[in-house]
Order: C-alpha cells, then structure tokens, then sequence
C-alpha cells in the first residue's frame, strides 16, 4: 500500500459498479519536473466525479493523458474497458472533452463547428445535422447555429463545446475547468446541465476544478496535490476522513494550504 | 437545458467510409477557413505576383537565361522564374499551413483533430492533403494572372504540373508540419522564416538556374543541390513542359515520405516531442 493510498476515504466505485475510467498507477514527467506520481483513480459510470486542485496539481496533464493527447508511458488507463495506449480509438470514441482553454474555430460557424466534429467522429450528412440540432438544442442555443461562433459569449461558447462534446454520444465527458472565466449565471446554467446528464442519461462525468463550490455532498471527490492522489471517496467521507466540517477545511486540511478556493 | 436522447456509439472499428468521412471533413473545414480568411488568399497571390511583375521584369534586361532542359528556346527571365514563384506559392502556404498548426496548438483548436478516435497518421495525413489543396488553388490562381501577364505556358502543361503540384505541395506541407512540432510559441515563428524558409527559396534553382549559381559560387552550387526546394522547382518546371526530372521526382518523394514521416513521429503521442515539452 502507497502513502497515496492510505489515505483515500473510501474507493469512488466498488467492484461491482461499471467503471467509467480507471487510471493506475499513472506518473508522467516534463523532463526532470514530475507532474503526476503513481495517480489511481476510478470514475463510476453515472456519477459526477469532482477531480480536485489547485492550479498545477496536475489535473490538465492528467486529462491529457486520459484524452491520449500525451502518451501513458507508466501505468495504464482505460476507459469503459478499453485501454488509451492500445485500444486508443475505441476509448477515444466513448469520450467527450472540453477542454480548459477555448476549442471553437472562431472563424466559422457554430453549426460548422459542430459539423467539423461529427466528421471527425466518422458521421456525416443527414445523421450529422440531426445530431448538432439536438445538442444545440438541447443547450438552448438552437437560434445561434448560423452565427460565427467568435460572436458567442464566453458562457455560449463553452455551451457549444459541451454540446460538441455530446454529439458523438459518449458515455465519459472530462471537463478540464469548464466554468473559469465564466460569469455566475453561465457557471451555474453549465454545472446544472452536466449534472442533469448524470442523471437523466447516466453519462459519468469527471469534472476538473479548483473551485469548492461546484462540488456537492453526494459528489465523488478526488483531491489531486503536487501530482498525488490524497483523497477519494464521496464528499461526505472525504470531508469526514480530514475530520473537517466542510470542503474547504478538508481540502486544506488534507492539502496543507490555507482555506479558501483551491 | 435537457431533451433528446442521442445514440450511444457501440461498435468497434470505422469503416471505410467514415475514413472518407473524416478526410472530407478535414479538407472541407481546411477550405472554410480558407475562404473565411481572404487575406490570406491575397497575400499568398501578391507575393509571387510582386516577383513576376518588379523583380522579374527588371532582371531580364540584366539576366539571360541560355537554352537549358526543359526549354528549347531561349526564354524570358519571367518564363524561367514562374515554376519558382509557383513552388513559392506552395512553400509559404506550407509554412502558412504550420503557422496555423501552431495557433491552433496555442488557441486548443488542434487540440479537437488530435483526440478524434481516428489514427492520429490518418488525421495528420488528411490535413496535409487539406493543405496541399488549397497551395494548388494559390498556384492555379497565380497562373491564370501569370499567363494573362504573357507568361506562355504549354495547354497541356496546365494539367501535367498537377501532380508534380500535388507531390510537391505535400512535401513543404509535411515540412511545415514537423517545423510546427519543433515551434513551441508563435513568437518563435518569424525565427522560422528568417532561418528557414528564405534561405530555401532564395538558395535553389528558383530565381537563378544552377550553372550560374555554381560558376559564382561553387558553394553555394552545392547548397543548392542539396536543399530539397531546388528539386520541387525543377519538378514543377519539367512537368509544366511535359517532361519529367526523374532525380527531382526521386528526390521529392523520399522527402515526402522522410517529412510525413517525421510529422507524424512528432505528433505521436507514445514517440513524439510534444509530451515532452508540457502543455502549450
């Protein structure tokens, strides 16, 4: 057992809950800067998992690895069963992203965009149009399809990629920070919409961020430090674990830094 | 923000339509930005067209161009500089093309074609032919204006550059594309032109032919034997003429194949340099 591992609360998903992802044993490194040390992780399929740290713990390199943007070169990950490093079509065919920083083509437009998406996913024509008139629907942004999308709002904009990021119908959407920048009415529209696919389509989410708010009591948590793994479990026992009263106290309690937005 | 129940993707493997599928859309939104970007278009006509109409024009009072393959004639110095300008047009797009890699890797844009669940070689290689196709509508267009100048080009010539132009416009592409792994910011681009491309365009056979480079500099003449950009000129010059270099088209593929395959290295997230510099 690794120091890691002593300290989860409890593991997010049992054996007998489907696994969404499960990263092992995953440590990457920039040269001779290590950004992620032996992380174990799993995400339950159906559940919101809140990936939690401040900024530079770890959790872009993290999503990079899982999004096979950069190569898992110690440890595996796999997603839905298939593994990123050699099945990584497959995995990658059963993932949404939206990613920190923003991915729209401003230069053309918001149905373009989602249309350049569907091709890349190998759909096209009529089942294409279909697809992004339902996910832009669906995040009420139906009226907007013909704009450009550099016409769109910080809040619209991140809309569209989470409508883009549903079109292919994954079972996994990873979101890297989605609501930073955001103004509150955007945020909080966002959260509720991802949380609604939690529950009414059973779509696992792993949402990274430094923002404690987001996070709600019947939440799975990981609380991801200096490229380690300190906590897992469902918010309640991790707050219970660090003995603290909130999240705020647990995460600094765990973390050993002020209180306050991580 | 709720509704519509999408299907969820459950079968293995694409088929090979969905191939074309993604390559379509690749080219397609390739051609979009493209037409979006107008300026990009004019200058990448404007900069051939200002050799061809200033440079050209006072250099053939100073600079005569003897009988050399594949002309059988002596020719104006406009007639010999337009394969050239045409290998111009596409090794700025390339590096246009690089560029916009670079933005895109900056902005995240690049970030959605690298996460698609096709292979990463396929999707590298259809943006290339994406970028090889708009370099050909630049060559194309600058002809047209070229021809209409009293550039005298053979009819058929108009048809048999195509592939030395498709050939050619792939490999500055996939040169483009591993300069654009190699370029961490965009700031470090103008280094790229300074360093790279102009002494590629302007140590080759394009502006000057190689026995007179080689009876000023026999140095310099053999620079311009080595750089990979005199071959594509002299691709491009014989198969506007209906001919074919046997040693440019040699020379050419393996460096198609030599860059792709670099490009491809680069961008490969178990091999490639990326991982290793951290997120961009």
């Amino acid at each position: 057992m690794t120091a890691t591992s002593a300290l989860l609360a409890r593991p997010v998903a049992a054996d007998a809950t489907p696994l969404a992802l499960e990263v092992a044993g995953v440590s990457h490194a920039y040269g001779a800067r290590r950004a992620l040390d032996d992380v174990s992780l799993r995400v339950a399929a159906g559940h919101f998992t809140a990936l939690l740290g401040l900024n530079g713990a770890g959790k872009t390199t993290l999503l990079s690895l899982i999004t096979r943007l950069y190569d898992t070169r110690h440890g595996s990950i796999s997603v839905l069963g298939h593994r990123v490093d050699r099945a990584p079509g497959e995995a990658l065919r059963r993932l949404g992203v939206v990613f920190q920083a923003r991915t729209l083509d401003l230069d053309i437009t918001v149905m373009d965009n989602l249309l350049f998406h569907a091709a890349l996913h190998g759909i096209a024509g009529r089942e294409a149009r279909r697809r992004a008139a339902a996910v832009l629907a669906e995040v009420e942004l139906a009226d907007r399809a013909r704009d450009a999308a550099r016409k769109l709002s910080g809040g619209q904009m991140r809309r569209v990629e989470i409508a883009r990021a549903l079109l292919h119908g994954p079972r996994l959407l990873v979101l890297d920070e989605p609501t930073v920048g955001l103004d509150i009415a955007s945020k909080w529209a966002i959260l509720r919409h991802v949380r609604s696919l939690v529950r009414e389509r059973g779509v696992a989410v792993l949402w990274a961020t430094h923002l404690m708010d987001e996070i709600e009591a019947d939440d799975d948590v990981i609380v991801l430090h200096k490229g380690r793994v300190l906590a897992e479990g469902d918010a309640r026992s991790v707050i219970a674990h660090a003995g603290a009263g909130d999240m705020r106290n647990a995460f600094a309690a765990l973390t050993g830094t002020p209180g306050g937005d991580a | 923000m709720s509704g519509a129940v999408l299907a969820t993707t459950t079968r293995s493997g694409f088929r090979a339509s969905q191939y074309l599928i993604c390559l379509y859309g690749i080219v397609w939104r390739e051609a979009l930005r493209f037409v979006h970007q107008r300026g990009r278009f004019i200058s990448a006509l404007v900069r051939p067209l200002v050799w061809l109409f200033i440079f050209a024009a006072g250099f053939r009072q100073i600079l005569g161009v003897s009988i050399i393959p594949p002309y059988q004639t002596y020719i104006l110095y406009e007639v010999y500089v337009t394969p050239g300008l045409m290998a111009m047009v596409q090794l700025f797009n390339g590096m246009q093309s690089s560029l916009s890699m670079v933005y895109d890797r900056e902005m995240g844009n690049m970030r959605m074609l690298l996460v698609s669940p096709f292979p990463r070689w396929f999707l590298l290689v259809s943006k290339l032919l994406a970028s090889t196709a708009v370099s050909i509508l630049q060559v194309y267009a600058y002809l047209v204006i070229a021809d209409l100048w009293g550039v005298d080009i053979p009819s058929w010539g108009w048809l048999t550059v195509l592939p030395a132009l498709i050939l050619c416009g792939f490999m500055l592409g996939a040169f483009g594309m591993l300069l654009s792994s190699l370029i961490r910011q965009l700031e470090n681009f103008a280094g790229v032109m300074n360093f790279v491309i102009f002494p590629m365009f302007f140590a080759s056979t394009a502006l000057y032919p190689l026995w007179q480079v080689q009876q000023s500099s026999p140095i310099l003449g053999d620079v311009v034997r080595l750089n990979p950009f005199t071959y594509a000129v002299e691709l491009i010059r014989f198969a506007l003429y209906l001919q074919v270099s046997w040693l440019s088209l040699a020379v050419v593929g393996a460096m198609t194949l030599v860059f792709t395959a670099g490009a491809i290295y680069a961008y490969d997230p178990a091999r490639g340099l990326l991982a290793r510099k951290g997120p961009a």
